[in-house]
């Protein structure tokens, strides 16, 4: 067996990759459940591969024979249900694992010097995702299949100049039809997958460079002994290979309970109107993107004009690369920042799924209103958070008038004469969110001095 | 296109706002409890075999099969013959591992019904369950404006003939405002068919059944595999839990 190994070792570096990102990669040892989901989503990607193999080999992308084919899956294919339900199910839960994920680099300053990398490079994964799901959900050619695609394609077209070549070329014709669905399977069964496969990579390669953040944000590398072992490390495998296992049971327990319980997630993984056929000359009363992108598709609804519905769309997303560069406060962790620093997490969290949530709804007045006003707070989030970078000597007062004016400005140039009165009784009403959450975030803590004390950070992990 | 076009498009799609949840052309009628039962083989037979007489003549079901039917309510192969009339090529009688298409030319059946009846094979994932169905089945009424003579009040203006007349017999609808514009509709029945309503009700729910069946042949199996996958899982977190309790004992 050793001989093997030597064997092995004198032509690849087998022993030294175990190592190196195993055996003696050292990670804090006070990880808690949040960081579960970095194992779990590559769990997933193993999953959506291996289950999309399968698929493929009974799938016709081809306009007239997909949608028979999928229900050929589902139907006469042995097992094929079983293999399209981990496959649809895969493609919600890896979003739902993806975002926990976020969220815990986000609570935990995770994306801050020296992890800026792991973080960009962690944001591209997520926008491959985002095109491997949205091409996708073209393939089963249902309705919203189609008609998801048309508004997100149309998106496109909004471009001044060129955004119809740009959507031509998307769609390799006129209208969505059999080339559009040729590429888009060329793209989410090859391309994506392989820009994924490869981010996921080097997303590992720069983790295991700069080590595992943890949720005290305590660098565990300053304090190592005499071996140079970090006194909080612990060695990857046991100790956290044995850790995710329990992790991924728990996880196979919610997945297969989806799988074989409940597999349209009541609606949400596999929208009814997708067991219809698609049709190009039947426009479906109630167009909702699947669930995991629709707090950006409120964002887009939230402004009237098309092209700029659209900016701020992309720019929602593209804000969060920035991320490492406007929260400069040198402290990591939540734990150990101030009050406002907690209540401004807590606001943009409800803020994200108040997005999803109406995302999924049909426009009313109160709904267009929420969804305007929670796109404002998802934006200041962000200015707000670059603020909190130095509590001590921000100047609290003058940046909740700065932040303010924005807000009033486009209001002000969105209160239009044809608002009827219950839509202006909202627009007041609903003002009161965005300096509820400014005042809350910015005012607090200049007159609560309580909530702008930060702790200290301790020297080693607790817990 | 045009682009001012297609940004009129987009804003009208982005912008869609309507409240009807998808497809209940027609809108807000609150929907009936079809208590949709799958175990129950019998009621999947006696759907199968009402809808072979009422309405696959117009409906397929093509991605569906003969013997696939059979073998999951619980028929023998000859017996599942007896709701086959479709010819193969050689003009024999098709086959029971045949899916179960029919010989309505889609063209003509566009030109006499206005649009060309749909394939049935998916309706109850399309329509979010059995209720739409049930409530479908049970909400003709007469209205002499239609091509038909009937309406639906779950299908505003459909054009399907009312195929169960006969057994249902024709329900007019009545509209009762309580003077503060709240109007409630009901339907009666004014000219009983052959069945009373109990016995309607019940051929209302086979076919119902039978539909959420085809939907998904699936459904009758996955819950058991579901509840092994389960039990697996579950002593095999008992093990996991502990082995990496064994592994941690010596981490403060």
């Amino acid at each position: 067996m050793n001989g093997l190994l030597n064997w092995f070792d004198a032509r690849f570096p087998l022993t030294k990759v175990w190592n190196e990102h195993l055996a003696e990669y050292y990670a804090p040892k006070n990880f808690n459940f949040f960081y579960f989901f970095g194992s779990l989503a590559l769990l997933v990607l193993v999953l959506q591969i291996v289950t999309g193999v399968f698929l493929t080999m009974h799938y016709k992308p081809d306009a007239a024979m997909a949608f028979t084919s999928v229900e050929y899956i589902m139907r006469d294919v042995p097992g094929g249900w079983f293999i399209r339900y981990m496959h649809s199910t895969g493609a919600s839960m890896f979003f739902i694992v993806v975002y926990l994920h976020m969220f815990r680099g986000l609570i935990y300053g995770s994306f801050k010097g020296p992890r800026e990398l792991v973080w960009i490079i962690g944001m591209l994964i997520y926008l491959a995702l985002m095109a491997e799901a949205f091409m996708g959900y073209l393939l089963p050619w249902g309705q919203m299949s189609f008609w998801g695609a048309q508004v997100i394609i149309n998106l496109f077209n909004t471009i001044p100049y060129i955004g119809d070549v740009v959507s031509t070329t998307i769609r390799g014709d006129f209208v969505i039809s059999d080339p559009t669905l040729n590429r888009f399977f060329a793209f989410h069964v090859i391309a994506v997958p392989l820009i994924l496969v490869g981010l996921v990579f080097v997303h590992i390669v720069a983790l295991h460079a700069v080590g595992s953040n943890n949720p005290d944000g305590v660098e565990i590398k300053k304090l190592k002994d005499e071996n140079g072992i970090p006194l909080d490390g612990i060695p990857f495998h046991p100790y956290y290979t044995v850790k995710d296992i329990v992790g991924v049971v728990v996880f196979l327990m919610v997945f297969f309970a989806v799988v074989f319980f409940m597999p349209e997630g009541g609606g949400y993984f596999l929208e009814h109107a997708n067991f219809e056929p698609a049709n190009p000359l039947k426009t479906p009363e109630h167009i909702a993107p699947v669930w995991y992108f629709t707090p950006f598709y409120t964002v887009l609804r939230a402004v009237p004009d098309p092209w700029y519905g659209t900016l701020a769309m992309f720019a929602a997303i593209a804000v969060l690369f920035v991320l490492p560069w406007l929260d400069k406060n040198p402290i990591k962790s939540v734990r150990y920042r101030n009050k406002a620093h907690l209540i401004n997490l807590a606001w943009f969290t409800v803020t994200f799924i108040v997005l999803g949530i109406l995302g999924v709804l049909a426009v009313t007045d109160v709904y267009r209103e929420l969804g305007t006003r929670a796109t404002q707070i998802y934006f200041l989030f962000f200015a707000v958070t670059y603020v909190h970078s130095r509590p001590q000597q921000a100047n609290y007062v003058a940046w909740f008038a700065a932040l303010l004016a924005p807000v009033l400005l486009w209001d002000y140039l969105r209160l239009d004469p044809s608002f009827t009165d219950i839509q202006r009784g909202l627009f007041w009403q609903m003002m009161l969110l965005p300096i509820a959450y400014l005042a809350t975030t910015l005012l607090l803590p200049k007159f609560v001095a309580k909530t702008n004390e930060e702790k200290e950070v301790p020297t080693r992990v607790t817990g | 296109m045009k682009l001012k076009s297609l940004k009129l498009l987009l804003a009208a799609a982005v912008l869609s706002l309507s409240a009807a949840p998808a497809y209940s052309a027609g809108g807000n009628v609150e929907l009936l409890d079809a208590q949709v039962n799958l175990d129950n083989k019998l009621s999947l037979a006696r759907g199968a075999k009402l809808y072979a007489n009422y309405c696959m003549g117009c409906h397929s079901l093509k991605f569906s099969r003969y013997n696939r039917v059979a073998a999951d309510i619980g028929l023998d192969e000859d017996s599942i013959k007896s709701i086959i009339f479709t010819r193969n090529d050689d003009n024999e009688l098709s086959k029971t591992g045949s899916l179960m298409v029919n010989a309505i030319p889609e063209k003509d059946a566009a030109a006499w019904f206005g649009t060309a009846p749909p394939d049935l094979s998916v309706v109850a994932r399309a329509r979010g369950g059995g209720d739409w169905i049930y409530s479908y089945l049970k909400g003709f009424y007469r209205d002499d404006s239609r091509p038909f003579g009937v309406n639906n009040t779950v299908f505003d203006n459909v054009g399907m003939p009312h195929v169960l007349l006969e057994l249902q017999g024709m329900q007019e609808l009545e509209e009762h405002d309580d003077g503060h514009g709240h109007v409630t509709k009901t339907l009666k029945l004014t000219e009983p068919g052959k069945l009373s309503a109990a016995q309607y009700d019940q051929v209302a729910r086979d076919l119902t059944n039978f539909l959420v069946y085809v939907g998904e042949p699936a459904q009758l199996h996955r819950t058991f595999y579901g509840i092994l996958t389960l039990l697996f899982l579950c002593v095999l977190f008992v093990f996991s839990y502990f082995l990496k309790k064994e592994f941690w004992k010596d981490i403060h």
